[in-house]
């Protein structure tokens, strides 16, 4: 039995070194592997006939697979921050393919397939298509033909088309009032930051899924920012206009007495006044980043 | 001189027992015996006793809580010395998926035998147990007896100093169990040292040397069969036949049961002729006068009620 | 050594006349076919698909025979009780431990290979012809080979102290955490505090980390694997493997049998 104590004992002493090894080695691999490009292939059958034929009586059950490694795909490439978002379709397309009733996916698919990189897929085509098979198997969602608006709205600029469709939608049973309001907008005014801003709020209002709401919110925010530049850039204006020059700061125009407690931004930071003696975002704000990655609202 | 083939020292098996393992049951209590070399040594005992136990510790398939043990004069705990010594596990069991021949070379290869060596000692040993036929099948289509004689094969056939059998007659018929039977002898002739476990104590009186008994995790005794009894004459019996009809009176007479064609008398050893006398008178004719001695059947008897009676007695005193 | 090799012979032996391996390794032939048919459709990736289909279906295979046989490795000999005779030999039980552990490698060896060989005819059936980049295919084969060498490991340390279900839930259970394990370290959760963040990186350390061993993206798509990678995954598991069996032979050097 001593021996066999002895080589327990000794064992026992060797394993943090084991373990200490194992680190180490552990880190070398993780090395390789990064410098490695690892392509996960999320996506290995492209057609959606055949997994269709494949799933058979489960295919609402294969949808909601898909569907959920969409959104995980999704949200993985902005985590790591990889701009990637190729196969986005291929998945959306399979999920509204096996369960053409699956409306989370198209509203999913019609915020991110069309808004442009880093954010979104930058294909408002393929948005289009998904959305219009969508209306076709789901006549009675006037919620899509919302989410198709905007798409022809924000990313295609055709007002005709989104105010056209807004307009149908309106007309379905149980459509919210507005769509009517907005289709009118569309189509008389074209673009303008209260449409959008409305555009914006009723999304938001509507939408369930977290990324969405997210993605809602911020244009919101960037909007409101936009609004107050604009009102401040009015107010640098009669400040150069009475003292003869461009603030150089905020403190200055607040201490001019020209507006009543530091301006905050909609995440609660305080706007600065550049060199050109223009108002603008802090870069201490989160919305800073935000402007650049997300479109320029007008 | 030369140390004795097995010792053991206050060797003690305890187990956690019952819920969350909190009580300990003792399965072997401070066992200090000897086996001397060359002879054939009996593990008596009724199941449950210890007898595996005590065999397991020395195979170091299960290990002491308390005392020692050595095997050939090196500590229990020496596997190397395996070599020299060979075992039969109690209801043994092999690789079902394996032949008699393949599982005899299998474990031939750890002794170090060549080849052509394991070949031949397999064939003998195959013979010896007399499953020459049966060596290419399978074991999962062997029977019991047929198991127990691939284990005997397998404890024998490294030509091992020690052999400690695990109840090497069960599961054997009568035929079987003579053949192990000499094959033990056969064994003691040449000069190795058996240690066999038991609970058929006929076996025992046959091939032992010596006994040890044991019941309860005890060591009762231990010395030749006939020693670990008193030599105590109980009395005599007396085997007599009666023609039919014949009135059962009279001090002895009376006493006398039939158990089968003939009558059977027994009476003390002071009282023999007087009995004798009577049955006489009546007419009877005497086929036997024996001594009634105790058996070692009746000194494990009374151990092993004794025994219960105590178990009983401490379960109910509440220690 | 010659008493671990003889263990390690019968070890291989067991298995090899266990019928039930024949069956499964069969079963990953055909699902290397179904590769080949659904590679067939799926426009202009079928290659693609078949290589990461067939090696899905070797990996899968291989794990379940690891797994189920690894832990029967242990728990089979003590609860039919073929151990006792086995360890009347002069031969220590660590010996014992490392000749089944060999065994079981080599006949996961041999099953891999041959189902490899399958996956290659398949590959040649729908290529035509095999170009020297192909050879990737081969480092995913052996690291999946690693793989199963330490799950193998693993089986055997849980049956050593554990029932057989329980080791085979166990086993089971630390495979699929290992394919985690990188997630685990980079675990971007912003309501953990510093602390709880350290601790799951040490668990991440701790953890055999089985996602090393997934290259079937660059097997996929032909695309070259660092010979440093190579190297640094078997000593991963060649010392992982040792430290694991280390552990289970103390366990089961004290193990009361039945």
């Amino acid at each position: 039995m001593k021996k066999g104590k002895i080589a327990a004992w000794v064992l026992l002493l060797l394993l943090p070194a084991g373990f200490v090894g194992l680190w180490r080695l552990q880190r070398k691999i993780s090395v390789e592997r990064d410098a490695m490009h690892q392509e996960q292939d999320e996506v290995l059958v492209r057609s959606p006939k055949l997994m269709r034929l494949l799933t058979g009586e489960y295919s609402p059950l294969a949808a909601d697979i898909y569907w959920t490694r969409a959104v995980q795909y999704y949200g993985g490439k902005r985590l790591g921050q990889d701009t990637n978002l190729e196969s986005l379709w291929p998945l959306l397309d399979l999920a509204t393919t096996l369960d053409s009733h699956l409306i989370p996916a198209y509203r999913f698919g019609a915020t991110f397939l069309s808004e442009p990189e880093p954010r979104g897929a930058g294909r408002p085509d393929l948005a289009v298509k998904l959305l219009e098979r969508g209306l076709e198997t789901n006549p009675e969602a006037w919620r899509l033909n919302q989410d198709l608006g905007n798409v022809y709205y924000l990313e295609l600029k055709d007002y005709a088309k989104a105010g056209q469709t807004y307009l149908e939608g309106s007309k379905k049973a149980g459509a919210a009032p507005w769509m009517k309001v907005m289709a009118a907008r569309f189509l008389e005014k074209g673009e303008s930051r209260e449409t959008s801003a409305m555009l914006w709020s009723e999304v938001y209002e509507s939408s369930t899924d977290e990324s969405l709401k997210e993605n809602a919110r911020i244009n919101l925010q960037l909007l409101r920012a936009d609004e107050d530049i604009e009102h401040l850039n009015e107010i640098a204006g009669h400040f150069a206009t009475r003292f003869g020059r461009p603030p150089h700061s905020m403190r200055e125009v607040m201490q001019a007495g020209l507006i009543d407690g530091e301006p905050l931004d909609p995440a609660g930071y305080p706007y600065a006044i550049g060199t050109d003696g223009k108002a603008r975002i802090s870069q201490k704000s989160p919305l800073f980043k935000q402007q650049s990655t997300y479109r320029r609202p007008f | 001189m030369r140390s004795p083939a097995i010792e053991t020292e206050n060797l003690a098996k305890e187990y956690p027992h019952g819920f969350l393992h909190l009580k300990r049951k003792t399965s072997l209590e401070s066992l200090t015996m000897q086996v001397q070399n060359g002879e054939v040594f009996g593990l008596l005992g009724p199941n449950g006793a210890g007898k595996s136990t005590t065999i397991k510790l020395l195979m170091g398939i299960i290990f002491p809580t308390a005392g020692s043990a050595r095997m050939l004069g090196k500590p229990a705990s020496d596997v190397s010395m395996h070599g020299d010594i060979g075992y039969l596990p109690e209801q043994p069991y092999f690789y079902d998926y394996l032949t008699a021949a393949e599982v005899l070379d299998y474990f031939a290869r750890f002794h170090g035998l060549s080849a052509a060596e394991r070949g031949e000692r397999v064939q003998k040993m195959l013979k010896k147990v007399g499953l020459e036929t049966a060596g290419r099948i399978q074991l999962r289509k062997y029977s019991k007896g047929m198991l127990q004689r691939v284990g005997l094969a397998q404890a024998i056939l490294h030509d091992p100093k020690l052999v400690i059998l695990d109840e090497p007659m069960s599961g054997l018929d009568p035929v079987g169990r003579r053949e192990v039977r000499d094959i033990i002898l056969e064994l003691k002739k040449a000069g190795r040292t058996i240690l066999f476990s038991t609970h058929i104590l006929s076996d025992a009186e046959v091939l032992c040397d010596r006994v040890g008994v044991i019941a309860g995790g005890k060591l009762r005794g231990v010395g030749s069969p006939s020693s670990i009894v008193d030599v105590k004459t109980l009395g005599m019996e007396i085997l007599f036949e009666l023609a039919e009809g014949k009135r059962m009176a009279g001090r002895f007479l009376g006493n006398a049961t039939k158990p089968g064609a003939g009558f059977r008398l027994s009476v003390a050893e002071n009282e023999l002729y007087a009995a004798l006398a009577e049955l006489d008178a009546a007419g009877a004719k005497i086929t036997a006068v024996t001594q009634i001695k105790p058996t070692l059947e009746d000194f494990f008897m009374e151990l092993v009620s004794k025994d219960r009676a105590q178990a009983t007695a401490v379960e109910v005193s509440g220690k | 050594m010659s008493r671990v090799l003889t263990v390690a012979r019968n070890a291989f032996r067991e298995a090899v006349r266990d019928r039930v391996l024949y069956n499964l390794v069969f079963f990953a032939l055909l699902m290397i076919v179904a590769a080949i048919v659904v590679g067939q459709i799926s426009m202009d990736i079928e290659t693609v698909v078949m290589i990461s289909l067939g090696l899905s279906a070797i990996s899968l295979i291989g794990l379940l025979i690891a797994v189920f046989t690894g832990v029967g490795l242990v728990s089979k000999e003590i609860d039919k009780r073929t151990l006792h005779a086995v360890l009347a030999r002069p031969l220590q039980r660590w010996e014992f431990l490392l000749g089944k552990f060999a065994g079981l490698v080599l006949t996961l060896a041999v099953n891999t290979a041959a189902m490899a060989a399958g996956l290659f005819l398949a590959l040649l059936v729908v290529k035509h012809s095999l170009v020297r980049s192909d050879s990737v295919v081969l480092v995913a084969i052996y690291f999946i080979l690693l793989k199963l060498m330490l799950v193998v490991a693993l089986a055997m340390l849980f049956s050593c102290f554990t029932s057989p279900l329980l080791a085979i839930l166990f086993t089971g259970g630390i495979y699929v955490a290992g394919l985690f394990v990188s997630e685990l370290r980079s675990l971007q959760l912003t309501n953990l505090t510093a602390q709880m963040q350290k601790f799951f990186a040490v668990i991440s350390y701790i953890l055999p980390n089985f996602g090393n061993y997934d290259v079937m993206g660059a097997a996929a798509h032909s695309r070259g694997i660092a010979g440093r990678l190579v190297l640094y995954n078997t000593l991963y598991t060649l010392l992982y493997c040792s430290i694991v069996l280390g552990a289970a032979s103390v366990i089961f050097s004290r193990k009361d049998l039945k």
